[in-house]
């Protein structure tokens, strides 16, 4: 089959093309008007108002807290409590000081109930505070995590139980125990 | 080269048998024993304790070759909780952050910190932090330190393998002639970067211990081998050529893969493995705000069933458009999963590879994309991360995925999530 040669674009033909390319802008009629005037401005050479700066947006941007506005900005009267609004309580703050040290644990057991730890409670505990004499604690005794009170007197280290039917452990001269943390809240479903 | 002294310091910090030590730390019952974790799907052990260890057990043993020594030994065998493994790494890595203004986290049980400047003792400092690791996360960790990354991870493993440095080693603080004693008694296999074919060939050029590679010639060893492995001999010498990536790169590729729990012979099992694969591998795009210009998918049968007909194939499927929607992906991943299945093989693995991933707010797209289709993907996706983020993975999932998974892997003796679910907290016995 032969090439035709009629139709099809015509090398030269149409608007010349500008050397400056062109495109259309749409803007409301009302800033027309407005924007005419600016641009005029700038092309009269427009500067930047000494003491002024551009800052160019940051891609991502850091992240900033606010406190939160009871009610939107709007004419009238200011809710009386905007200048008292907070942050509301976060209990992961309130009830954990080092973060990264503190553990739950489940309570299975009855040895600790007159100090108010019963069965089934979830402990709290902080294994970057010191243990000392007094203090509740998780110990590793005999390859088990137990919680008893710690006792530390006189050369004498034990774990005592708070409740009369169960037995103290005593540690001996060269008996390894390990304290694994201290407890600081115990949390119990009523 | 003269051998210059420079005011650069790092230190590696390593926790040590970091699995085993983290089932320890909610388990204290396995201290002391020999312990050994294995890998996904029960396979190879992952993590020996310091008694497997010494029984000669190497890493990444199958565990089917080591069940005879297991019983003999008592070895317990543990599958893997990468979710425990990783909130223990990520409190220990948080608690590290606080003893240097500069960190590298170089992998879930190491990192780097930037001690330029520090006016103290280093070798006092490490304890300090091999202390605090100890009591406030459970983990024992071997700190190094040196005027260099390599050197450093040198210092750590002579810090774990030679006890009387008390889980510390500075090799700073000591004397050219005191180190270079230290380094002739390691064998050049042990440095950061060298690997056992990289070995071979030293060995053969006579170079054997640290200390040799240390003193080779380093333009010699630019020609024989790379600007990478003279980088490490300058390191060795104590000169700096590597800084501290304090923030990690986008990964350029990702994958999912795992084996079966048992063999697999249909395509509807592998169609459905393969989905939830790229779900997976579509998740963690979209977690770092990337799209994926193409997806490789393979499946294999098992090296170590050998009488077993062996088979396996991959293929890499170049998407029209950039994507990071999880049902394109799973659609080519399909399609690329019936070009390469044949029928008759008992296939143990399967995988999906995103690749040529770029930022998702630049992608190229085609002249004829219908733009309000791909608002509506995005939204699906931003709807779909949501809830599953909300309300615990897999609450949404995509048919094809299956429900009942029968080829889902095999954890035969998991421990639970002591920290990251409310239902599994570590029991205290009272």
């Amino acid at each position: 089959m032969t090439q035709s040669t009629r139709g099809g674009a015509r090398p030269g033909a149409g608007r010349k093309p500008s050397p400056d390319p062109t495109t259309t802008i749409r803007v409301p009629i009302s800033q027309k008007a407005a924007i005419l005037d600016f641009v005029q401005q700038r092309q009269a050479g427009f500067r930047i108002p000494s003491g002024m700066e551009i800052f160019a947006f940051a891609e991502h941007p850091p992240r900033q807290k606010f406190p939160l506005m009871g009610h939107s900005v709007r004419a009238g009267f200011p809710s009386p409590a905007d200048d008292y609004v907070e942050k509301r309580i976060d209990l992961n703050e309130e009830l954990i000081q080092h973060r990264e040290a503190t553990f739950f644990l489940r309570v299975k057991g009855q040895s600790m109930v007159d100090a108010g730890i019963d069965d089934g409670d979830e402990l709290i505990v902080d294994r970057a505070i010191k243990p000392e004499h007094g203090r509740i604690v998780i110990a590793a005794v005999d390859g088990e995590l137990t919680v008893k009170r710690f006792f530390q007197r006189a050369g004498v280290v034990k774990l005592i139980a708070e409740n009369p039917k169960y037995p103290d452990i005593e540690f001996k001269d060269g008996q390894e125990m390990l304290i694994w943390g201290v407890v600081t809240r115990i949390i119990k479903s009523v | 080269m003269t051998n210059v002294k420079q005011n650069t310091s790092f230190a590696l910090v390593d926790g040590n048998n970091f699995y085993v030590s983290c089932e320890r730390v909610f388990n204290p019952g396995l201290e002391g024993k020999p312990v050994v974790v294995l890998s996904n799907n029960d396979g190879c052990a992952v993590a020996r304790s310091a008694e497997v260890k010494a029984l000669g057990v190497k890493m990444a043993t199958p565990w089917f070759q080591m069940k005879a020594l297991a019983r003999q030994h008592g070895i317990i065998a543990l599958s893997s909780n990468y979710t425990l493994y990783a909130d223990m790494s990520n409190r220990m890595m948080s608690l590290l952050r606080q003893f240097s203004p500069r960190q590298e986290i170089y992998s879930i049980d190491e990192c780097f910190l930037g001690l330029d400047g520090f006016k103290q003792d280093l070798t006092t400092y490490g304890q300090e932090i091999r202390q605090q690791v100890r009591q406030w996360i459970g983990i024992p960790v071997c700190v190094g330190i040196a005027p260099s990354k390599t050197l450093a991870k040198l210092a750590n493993h002579v810090a774990k393998k030679q006890p009387a440095w008390n889980g510390v080693c500075d090799l700073g603080s000591l004397r050219e002639s005191e180190l270079n004693e230290l380094l002739g008694g390691i064998e050049a296999g042990e440095v950061w970067g060298v690997g056992r074919r990289l070995r071979e060939q030293l060995a053969a050029m006579n170079i054997h211990t640290v200390l040799a590679l240390k003193e080779a010639d380093t333009a010699l060893i630019r020609r024989r081998f790379s600007v990478v492995l003279e980088r490490t001999v300058l390191e060795l010498r104590g000169i700096s050529c590597m800084g501290l990536e304090e923030i990690a790169p986008n990964k350029q590729q990702i994958v999912c893969s795992r084996s079966f729990g048992q063999a697999v012979l249909h395509l509807v099992e592998l169609r459905e493995a393969v989905s939830s694969y790229a779900t997976r591998a579509a998740e963690k795009l979209r977690r770092q705000s990337s799209v994926a210009g193409a997806i490789h998918v393979f499946i294999a049968t098992s090296p170590f069933r050998e009488k077993d007909p062996q088979y396996s194939q991959g293929i890499t499927i170049p998407l029209p458009e950039a994507s990071d929607d999880t049902l394109k992906l799973i659609c080519a991943a399909q399609w690329g999963l019936k070009q390469i299945y044949r029928p008759g093989y008992r296939y143990a693995k399967a995988g999906v590879m995103l690749m040529e991933l770029g930022p998702a707010g630049r992608r190229q797209h085609m002249l004829f994309s219908d733009e309000g289709a791909e608002n509506r993907s995005a939204r699906l996706m931003q709807v779909l991360d949501g809830i599953n983020r909300k309300m615990g993975k897999d609450t949404l999932f995509m048919a094809s995925s299956g429900i009942e998974k029968g080829w889902r892997m095999k954890q035969g003796n998991k421990s639970p999530c002591y920290t990251t679910s409310w239902g599994e907290l570590a029991q205290v016995c009272c």
